[in-house]
Formats: structure tokens, C-alpha cells, sequence
């Protein structure tokens, strides 16, 4: 019998163990290593920011699904990856650090056959002093961070209720961020919470983003067919910041968050800065920090991993400059270089370069998207990866046959603005593919029969579906594979 | 109901420049029968989008 080990449990982690046990039943284990107790649908974690949901809303315990399903469970977080094993034993582990109460911090190690790296990212509050739920700014990246914001927000409506005027900034929190979309999800069910409580009038609104425009995303924004023209998503995003009255501040590297003080830097090098009373601003990315070592012990941590701590795949990593980027320069495995019987999917693999164009400012700050790879995408590699690896587990297969490039993938992204029935509306994209491909595409990277925007009422009824659809799909219940990931 | 947001739409300034809904836009991306119309279009939108993969 062999082992898979998954790292994290999150989204990607969830839908390659799941996926993985159903193809390998009983013949081999599955094993996922998680430091958190609760599987977390965090695409809804910005409800749980302005008051419309409970973190048990988008929430649900770990160890019963496991259990239901026959994946073993460790809570615990990885600490270093053995690819090779050690000096008395060939077999690959990993080194573990359990965080359940009843034995946090002891460690043990856990050999595996293969490994999927899913841990997901490291929120990198320390990259800008002042940033986070422990300092001067919310977050909204977990439903701990999210209940935190929310009730600060509460407390901010209350006293404009009784007719203070105040300031929000929302928006990303360094010039390195990634995820702007959850940053723009939040910034406008902040102001639709704020009309419904009608206090509207008394908040000035402002976005921050380290984006060249508004709609970039970190894709670089998109081109879709609207009203006889093919527009660029920066036309509809901009009307919809000046329709809901939110000012913007783009190609900002945020330095400093103060008390009530933001100090940013311009991509002219300025330095600038905006008071604030209610700021959320997410952090940059980082991989969790894992170690790696070979079999005499020795650091090869740079082996396995980029600088910035996401595991190196089979992307091409040869630095070079945005003209001469390739659609074929990103991964279609996820597959280690070396060590084959180790993979990365989610955020945790390190992508060959970002998709927004980078730009930087005469001071060398980099001000540019990082590329996402969350959500859809996270959850096509994972299911891929797992599908290569049971292959390879069970002798179906030598190399991964099965390839998830975002070069080749296409997405389909849901982001609320503004959650209720009846008036509540969400802006529904899809593009096809994901990373621009100007040799295919050359007018504008994408396909427009598959590359898409609009704004409404549906777009949240879909949101609202996906994450009761999701939260199923997660708890393993009866026809799950039904929901696509 | 819910307050209405009061754009601030000054010569010059950033807001003064995208092109903003009608009221008949904004009435559609709420309206009942053109959204469920919509929720289903958009529904094979994202499966088409699944197919792909």
C-alpha cells in the first residue's frame, strides 16, 4: 500500500484528497496534513466582513468528513520536506507539527510515496509595517480576520449613524498583493451595507491598489464584446466605481499603515499618504516557509522552492522580460523538476512570472499585481494532480498525462457587489484562457467568445448557489463530483 | 430601500470621465424576468467555461 500526503486543506488541498480517495478506495492511503480544524469556503469570508454571514456559515469541522471518507487526518502543519529521506532510511517524510490541543507542538515525521504541496499561502502582514488585524488595517483573508472586520465596520456605522462623516480604504496593502478581486468584492458589499444602513452619504470611500488600472486583477485585465465595441474591463470598472461614488488611487505601493494615516508610494516614486478611519487591505503572498533538506541533512531549500517560498514545477523559470513571456512558460503538471514524485497545486506552486505587466518606479519598487490562482483554477490543477498521481499510484501511468496550464485553462469568477435577493448584484466573468495568450489572441490575449462581464442580480444569485454548491461538495456528501470544480 | 450613493461628478476629475449607467441599466440588473433570463444564460456561459477543462 502506498501514501499520498497532501499539505493543507484548504480549497485546492480539499479537492485533491477528496478526488484522490475516491480513485484509490482502499488500496492505497491518502493522508492530509492541515494546522486548522475547520474547512473554510473562503470566497464567502467578505459576507462574514460587512455582517451578512457568521463565520459558521462558511465554515465546517475537518474531522468528521475525513473520517466519513477514509482520509487519514493529521492537524498539524508541515515543517520540512525529506524528499530524500535520511541517512538511515531512503523513504521520503516530511516533518510535522501538530497544533490540535491535545498535542500541539510535538512534532513527528510522516513518510510519504507522493506529495501534494496545497498549503496555500502565507498572509505576509510583516511586509508592510503597520498592516493587519493586529495593527492599524482588517483583513478579510480568513473568517477570523472577516468576524474582526466586521465588527469593526459595525462600530464605524454606528457612529455614523449618529452623523459623523468617516473614510474607508480598501484595496491591497503592498505593491506585490495579489487577489484584488476579494479586495473589490469587499469594497463594494461595504458600501451597498452602508446604503442599507443609510449612511451612506456620511463615508467617503476610496480604493488603493497596486493595479496599473482599475480591472486589472492581476490578469492583466480582459477585453469583452459590450454594446458594438470590444471594451476593456477597465471601462466597465471604472463606470462602476463612479456609479457607486468610490474614488480610486491605482499603481500604489502601500508602505506604512498608521493609526489613521496611509503612506504610499506612487509608481512616480511620490510618496503620499490618506487618512483613514476603517481600512482593509490585504497583505502580499508568501510561500508557509517550508524547509527542505536531502538525505546527508543539508539545506536544499532553494532546490524545491522559489525565493518567494512557492514550490518550484515544471514552469520555465528563466527570468526575462514581459515582451518575451510565453503562454508555454507556465506549468502543465505541477510536477517537481527532481523530485517526480512531488507536486504543487493552488497557490502554493510558484508561477514563472506574474501576468500583469510589471512596472516598477524609480526607486526600484516593484508596483504590480502578483498572478492569482485561486478559486476555479486552484481547484482544476488540484483535481488534475490528483487524477496524474492516482495514475501514477497505481501503476496506470510513469509521467502525469493530464495538464492544467492557466495557459490553456479558462475561469469562470463570480464577484459580489452587493448581497441580497432581491437588489443585491455580482459581477459574472469568464475568460478563456486565463494568462493572455497574444499569439493566438493577438488583439487582446483572450478568446471573446468565451471571455465575458456583466453586472447584476443573477451574477449574486450564482454567488449564493456556488457557496452552498461548494460547501457540499467540501463535506464529501452524496454525488459531490456532481458539482465541477 | 436602500440610500442611493451620491456620485460626486466634477469637471476634471476622475469621476468625470467613465461612461456611467442609465437608469433603464440599472433598473435591468435588477429587474426579475431579464435577471433570471440572465442567471440561466450565464449558467451555461460557466458550464461551457467547465467543458473546457
Amino acid at each position: 500500500m502506498a501514501r499520498l500526503v497532501i499539505l493543507g486543506g484548504g480549497i485546492a488541498g480539499q479537492t485533491a484528497a477528496l478526488h484522490a480517495k475516491k480513485r484509490l478506495g482502499g488500496s492505497h492511503e491518502v493522508l492530509v496534513v492541515t494546522p486548522n480544524s475547520l474547512w473554510n469556503w473562503i470566497p464567502s469570508n467578505i459576507w462574514v466582513g460587512v455582517g451578512v454571514m457568521q463565520p459558521e456559515q462558511v465554515t465546517f469541522p475537518l474531522a468528521p468528513v475525513y473520517k466519513k471518507t477514509g482520509i487519514t487526518y493529521f492537524q498539524a502543519k508541515a515543517v520540512s520536506i525529506h524528499p530524500e529521506g535520511d541517512a538511515d532510511n531512503p523513504q521520503p517524510f516530511v516533518t510535522v507539527e501538530h497544533t490540535s490541543h491535545e498535542k500541539k507542538g510535538q512534532r513527528e515525521t510522516v513518510t510519504y510515496d507522493y506529495l501534494i504541496n496545497a498549503t496555500g499561502p502565507k498572509l505576509n502582514f510583516d511586509a508592510t509595517p503597520g498592516l493587519g488585524p493586529l495593527h492599524n488595517s482588517q483583513s478579510v483573508c480568513t473568517f477570523d480576520h472577516a468576524a474582526h472586520a466586521s465588527k469593526a465596520l459595525d462600530e464605524l456605522v454606528a457612529r455614523m449613524q449618529r452623523g459623523e462623516k468617516k473614510t474607508i480604504v480598501i484595496g491591497t496593502g503592498h505593491g506585490t498583493c495579489t487577489c484584488q478581486g476579494a479586495a473589490f468584492e469587499y469594497l463594494f458589499n461595504v458600501e451597498f451595507v452602508l446604503r442599507q444602513r443609510k449612511v451612506r452619504n456620511n463615508a467617503t470611500i476610496i480604493w488603493i491598489s497596486n493595479e496599473q488600472e482599475l480591472g486589472d486583477f492581476g490578469i492583466g485585465g480582459m477585453h469583452i464584446k459590450r454594446g458594438g465595441y470590444i471594451t476593456h474591463s477597465r471601462v466597465f470598472t471604472e463606470s462602476l466605481y463612479t456609479e457607486r461614488g468610490v474614488k480610486w488611487i491605482t499603481r500604489a505601493h502601500v508602505k506604512e499603515v498608521g493609526k489613521d494615516t496611509i503612506l504610499y508610494e506612487d509608481l512616480d516614486g511620490n510618496e503620499k499618504t490618506v487618512p483613514f478611519d476603517f481600512a482593509m487591505l490585504l497583505p502580499p503572498f508568501a510561500g508557509v516557509g517550508l524547509k527542505a533538506f536531502d538525505k546527508q541533512g543539508a539545506d536544499i531549500t532553494t532546490t524545491l522552492f522559489a525565493k518567494s517560498g512557492f514550490m518550484l514545477v515544471d514552469g520555465n523559470y528563466e527570468p526575462k522580460p514581459y515582451e518575451k513571456w510565453l503562454p508555454s512558460d507556465w506549468p502543465n503538471t505541477y510536477q517537481n523538476p527532481k523530485y517526480k514524485n512531488i507536486f504543487a497545486v493552488g497557490i502554493a506552486f510558484a508561477p514563472p512570472h506574474a501576468i500583469s505587466k510589471p512596472m516598477i518606479n524609480p526607486k526600484g519598487t516593484p508596483i504590480f499585481p502578483a498572478p492569482p490562482r485561486t478559486g476555479m483554477p486552484s481547484g482544476v490543477m488540484a483535481r488534475q494532480v490528483a487524477f496524474n498521481v492516482t495514475d501514477m499510484m497505481q501503476g496506470k501511468s510513469t509521467v502525469p498525462t493530464r495538464q492544467a496550464s492557466l495557459a490553456k485553462m479558462g475561469a469562470a469568477c463570480i464577484a459580489s457587489a452587493g448581497s441580497n435577493f432581491w437588489n443585491g448584484t455580482a459581477v459574472s466573468m469568464t475568460m478563456y484562457p486565463i494568462v493572455p495568450d497574444f499569439q493566438t489572441y493577438p488583439d487582446t490575449g483572450r478568446q471573446l467568445r468565451y471571455t465575458s462581464g456583466e453586472i447584476g442580480l443573477a451574477g449574486h444569485w450564482i454567488k449564493h448557489l456556488l457557496h452552498f454548491a461548494f460547501l457540499y461538495k467540501a463535506k464529501a456528501n452524496p454525488f459531490w463530483r456532481m458539482v465541477p470544480e | 430601500m436602500t440610500e442611493q450613493p451620491q456620485p460626486e461628478r466634477q469637471p476634471y476629475e476622475q469621476s468625470f470621465y467613465p461612461a456611467v449607467p442609465t437608469r433603464f441599466t440599472k433598473a435591468m440588473r435588477t429587474n426579475l424576468l431579464w435577471q433570471f433570463f440572465r442567471f440561466v444564460i450565464l449558467n451555461i456561459k460557466m458550464l461551457r467555461m467547465v467543458r473546457k477543462h
